[in-house]
């Protein structure tokens, strides 16, 4: 099925970024059930990829693959290849702690620990050895402001970061992720739970964070893809039907099943 | 006019059950009081500064001489003692249960099942059990490579530490089972979070997990303290005893016990009506400090729930 | 760009399973040396339990093993070496007759040993005067079997461990169990299941918030208390209402006993009564059924294998008791049918007596033979309830 339909590779531009994550032929299954269909695509650096598709369709599968989430999931099959880097991640020698630290990621639902937004954004800090109370400290504040938290939390450093707003906590997330300066961000709907206000923020800063972080992003809303993203993969039960530049997906689509699902006719 | 939505006849027979089976559940609550209250009622008067703090050696039986504090000092350190061995093993293995194993693995089940099992072991049973395998096994071999075989026995005899090893090794279920509780009720998003950021596994356990389910941890411990406070028949013949002079000054001496005590009033009383005040007054002592424990374990829980159901 | 390989052609890069071994220690990554180190140490610290259960069934077995295999007797020897014989003998008869260990028997000197024989004789002759003392009375016959001995003038059912004569007879003591078991059960499983029904299905949320741990509450209060309690107050007003003889019997123990149970029953039963999905009660009640109707017609019976176990729990519970019964059932162990009189169960037996008696001897390991008994007869009830739950959860989770 899948060969009938070649990918076709986003279109040049001027200078085309090179590929940081290189999936071939990706099939994924848990248990006896496949989830995702052998999947072939290449991700740009310091670009955003939408992943967009109705629920199911395995596009927060394939996110998870790329920091190896789908690990901790019992009965878990992955056959195929994925690179980040040239370096294949399911290599036995790979220490998926380093992995984790290069991939960072974002959830749907934000999820600080129950500790202050300081030590939120220094866990990871803390985790890898950073013991000195100076680069804690400056690390810190460059990921605040960052994700553009700063100016708003600078003074309850030292507060429950419980008692930020959703908004105010998906940041904090990001802030949490970039502090340990990953090479990717990893984002799942990451604006999902977030009324209108808040979810610009979060587009604004994700279009902020390209400038130095590549970034894969997972969302249910298409006009949130096409505001923000470069490139769209669009996901259907497993299969990836088409994948290219954001305007294109959203204009002129090259399958039929593409054009039903962003014109809104399913899904 | 409309008539089709009329209220429809009285249902008799739903309402009958209903009823019945509310009246049950206020009957619980009746008995409850009644056992609480009558005991209240009877103890409550008798109960003396003196009662509380003397250190009677001669009239075990009337309240008016009797002095309480050896045997609620014997309680004490039993269940301190008990708390200290079953609480690394119980929060261990719920660790295990909820954060390693995979549901589906056999391992898993049999450990589940032996969890369940030894909570529904007779308490008696812990009592033989501790005489064999504490005393008779540990002590003895104890003593034979410590002391020689023919010297008299220091291990290898009814002690402080062989009760509270038999009562950690019965409140192990409860520990394990409060614990997995609260150690499920930490969102997974949390460990996600951890992970995500390069954290092993263990290090998300004991640096995100754990620190969060501590309410919870304690309430597993307090249960089993409320529990064991007033258990008799593990520690007959394991280490508790009617009289001795002092409180325990080593892990090897006997001790003298609250709850131990009150069976002791209860069952070889020369004379009931004298004992009787004393045995009220005793249980009164006794459900104080048990139920209090209950009472503290089921609030820290209250709260905790209403903490995490804030984290989402 | 990807390669387009099809798939078969790509090695596969993770096989399955590869996070969990057969330790179960799922992971996710391959373990640093201390992690791994850390993460065996909690493996094997669970494993603790499973060991617990096994070293019960061995240390409690393992003093009752002799009885089991006929090695303990209590039957006084008839023969005896005349105690003139003592020179025309080996030694080494003489050691074995007298039952000495080699430095016992070289440390005593000669009118020692005359001593130990002319006792061993005068007793064997004494013996052989009643007709019982030639009994082993811990095997199998005697322990089952009712007997006529001397002085009674029919078969009976006799446990009477302290006397010249000890009889072990465990009927009148399974009996004292079962009768006090059946009571608390009469009581407890009724009201219990009644109560769970109303909390977990017709209750409002309120009266459900506070009942349950109200109810779970009684399962706080040590059973020795109860077990005052039934002494103190509730036999003497049982005693005045009904206009009994006398005070304490399997009537007031068993009831005792139920207050025990319920709170089992109830928190299991209502468990299982509450996960049964709300969708199957909706359904009912949009079909027009009336509470009741639903919970009676359509939970009780999904929830049904949960309810069992809570009974079989509540069985487990009642049979194990040992405090209350010791305390209230009056101890004396009588083969009626009345549920009037005394009784004296298997856990009170192993109670009231274990203490008295001396280390390694009959009467001991007849006590851990009581003790193994129950053990293994509610290790069965529990692995029964366990199957049970772990099952229905599967069913109701699968159904959801």
């Amino acid at each position: 099925m899948q060969q009938e339909f070649p990918i076709v590779p986003p279109p040049e531009t001027s200078s085309p970024p090179p590929t940081l994550i290189d999936v071939a032929g990706l099939s994924l299954f848990y248990g006896s059930h496949q989830a995702l269909k052998d999947i072939s695509l290449g991700i740009s650096e310091r670009l955003v990829t939408a992943f967009i598709g109705p629920s199911g369709c395995g596009k927060s599968t394939l996110l998870r693959c790329f920091n190896r989430m789908n690990d901790l999931i019992d009965n878990v099959r992955i056959e195929g290849r994925c690179q980040i880097g040239g370096e294949d991640i399911h290599a036995p020698e790979v220490d998926v702690i380093e992995l984790r630290k290069r991939v960072g990621m974002v959830f749907q639902r934000s999820n600080p620990f129950p500790k202050s937004i300081y030590e939120n954004v220094a866990y990871g800090l803390r985790l890898h050895g950073t013991r000195d109370r100076r680069v804690l400290d400056e690390t810190v504040e460059r990921s605040l402001r960052g994700a553009a938290l700063w100016d708003e939390v600078k003074d309850r450093l030292h507060q429950s970061a419980l008692g930020l707003s959703g908004g105010q906590q998906q940041r904090l997330c990001i802030a949490r992720a970039i502090a340990i300066r990953p090479e990717i961000i990893l984002m799942d709907e990451p604006a999902s739970a977030l009324d209108p206000i808040a979810t610009m923020k979060i587009e604004e800063l994700i279009v902020e964070l390209k400038r130095e972080f590549t970034i894969v992003i997972v969302t249910h809303n298409m006009q949130q893809a096409s505001r923000i993203s470069d490139r769209t993969a669009f996901f259907y039960l497993g299969e990836l039907i088409e994948y290219d530049a954001t305007p294109k997906i959203f204009t002129q689509p090259g399958k039929r099943q593409t054009e039903d699902y962003v014109t809104g006719r399913f899904g | 006019m409309n008539a089709r939505f009329a209220r429809r006849r009285t249902d008799w027979i739903s309402l009958f059950f209903t009823g019945t089976t509310g009246l049950a559940t206020v009957l619980i609550v009746a008995i409850l009081a009644l056992i609480l209250g009558s005991i209240l009622v009877n103890g409550a008067p008798h109960i003396s500064w003196q009662l509380l703090s003397g250190d009677s050696a001669k009239d075990m039986f009337d309240v008016t001489k009797a002095g309480l504090l050896p045997l609620i000092i014997g309680t004490s350190e039993r269940v301190l003692l008990m708390t200290v061995a079953v609480m690394p093993v119980g929060v261990i293995t719920a660790i295990y249960l909820t954060e390693y194993a995979p549901s589906t693995s056999l391992v898993t089940r049999i450990i589940r099942s032996a969890v369940n099992n030894l909570a529904g072991v007779p308490s008696i049973v812990f009592g033989l059990f501790g005489l064999g395998f504490f005393i008779g096994f540990v002590g003895r071999e104890l003593d034979s490579v410590l002391h020689g075989a023919s010297a008299d026995p220091v291990w290898g005899r009814p002690a402080l530490l062989w009760s509270s090893l038999t009562l950690a090794v019965m409140t192990l279920p409860v520990v394990i089972v409060a614990t997995e509780e609260s150690l499920r009720a930490i969102p997974p998003g949390l460990r996600e979070a951890s992970l995500a950021l390069g954290a092993t596994k263990l290090e998300t356990v004991f640096r995100i997990v754990l620190p969060n389910a501590l309410p919870g941890i304690m309430t597993g411990g307090i249960l089993a303290i409320g529990r064991a406070a007033g258990e008799v028949a593990p520690i007959l013949f394991t280490g508790a005893t009617y009289y001795m002079s002092g409180t325990p000054k080593a892990l090897t001496d006997p001790f003298m016990d609250l709850a131990y005590h009150t069976f002791v009033l209860s069952t070889q009383s020369p004379n009931i009506d004298m004992t009787r005040p004393l045995l009220f007054a005793t249980v009164v002592i006794l459900l104080a400090l048990t139920f209090a424990l209950n009472i503290v374990a089921v609030l820290i829980r209250g709260r905790m729930r209403k903490r995490l159901r804030a984290l989402g | 760009m990807p390669n387009s390989l099809p798939a078969h052609v790509v090695p596969a890069a993770t096989s399955s399973r590869r996070t969990a071994g057969w330790m179960g220690i799922r992971r996710g990554h391959r373990a640093r040396p201390g992690e791994w180190l850390a993460e065996h140490a909690i493996f094997a610290v669970a494993l603790s339990t499973i060991l617990l259960i096994f070293l019960i069934f061995v240390f409690v077995g393992r003093e009752a093993l002799p009885l089991v295999f006929g090695k303990v007797s209590t039957a006084a020897v008839r023969t005896f070496i005349p105690p003139a014989d003592l020179d025309r003998l080996p030694p080494e008869t003489i050691r074995e007759y007298l039952g000495l260990s080699d430095s016992d028997f070289k440390a005593k000197d000669h009118d020692t040993l005359k001593l130990l024989m002319e006792v061993r004789a005068e007793s064997a002759q004494e013996a052989s005067t009643d007709r019982d003392a030639g009994i082993n009375t811990v095997s199998w016959r005697y322990l089952l079997r009712p007997h006529q001995w001397t002085g009674y003038d029919k078969p009976s059912y006799i446990w009477q461990p302290v006397s010249g004569i000890p009889k072990y007879n465990l009927v009148p003591l399974v009996i004292g169990s079962l009768k006090a078991t059946l009571v608390a059960m009469l009581f407890a499983v009724p009201i219990s299941l009644a109560a769970a029904i109303y909390v977990s299905q017709l209750a409002g949320g309120r009266v459900r918030e506070w009942t349950k741990p109200i109810i779970e509450m009684l399962a706080g209060i040590p059973s020795v208390v109860l077990g005052s309690f039934a002494l103190l107050v509730f036999a003497p007003a049982f005693k005045s209402l009904f206009g009994l003889d006398s005070l304490l019997n399997a009537t007031v123990a068993g009831l005792c006993l139920g207050l025990t149970c319920i709170p089992v029953i109830f928190s299991i039963a209502e468990d299982a009564l509450t996960s049964v999905p709300r969708s199957y009660t909706q359904a009912a009640l949009a079909l027009g059924a009336s509470r009741w109707q639903a919970a009676w017609q359509v939970v009780l019976p999904a929830g049904l294998p949960g309810v069992f176990a809570a009974v079989v729990l509540g069985f487990g519970r009642a049979l194990g008791e040992t405090m209350i019964v010791l305390i209230a059932s009056g101890m004396a162990s009588n083969v009626s049918w009345s549920f009037l009189d005394s009784v004296r169960t298997l856990t009170a037996t192993i109670a009231a007596e274990l203490g008295e008696t001396p280390f390694g001897g009959a009467h001991y390991r007849m006590l851990f033979l009581l003790g193994a008994l129950l053990f293994t007869v509610t290790f069965f009830l529990n692995l029964t309830a366990d199957l049970i739950l772990h099952r229905l959860k599967r069913r109701l989770e699968g159904g959801r």
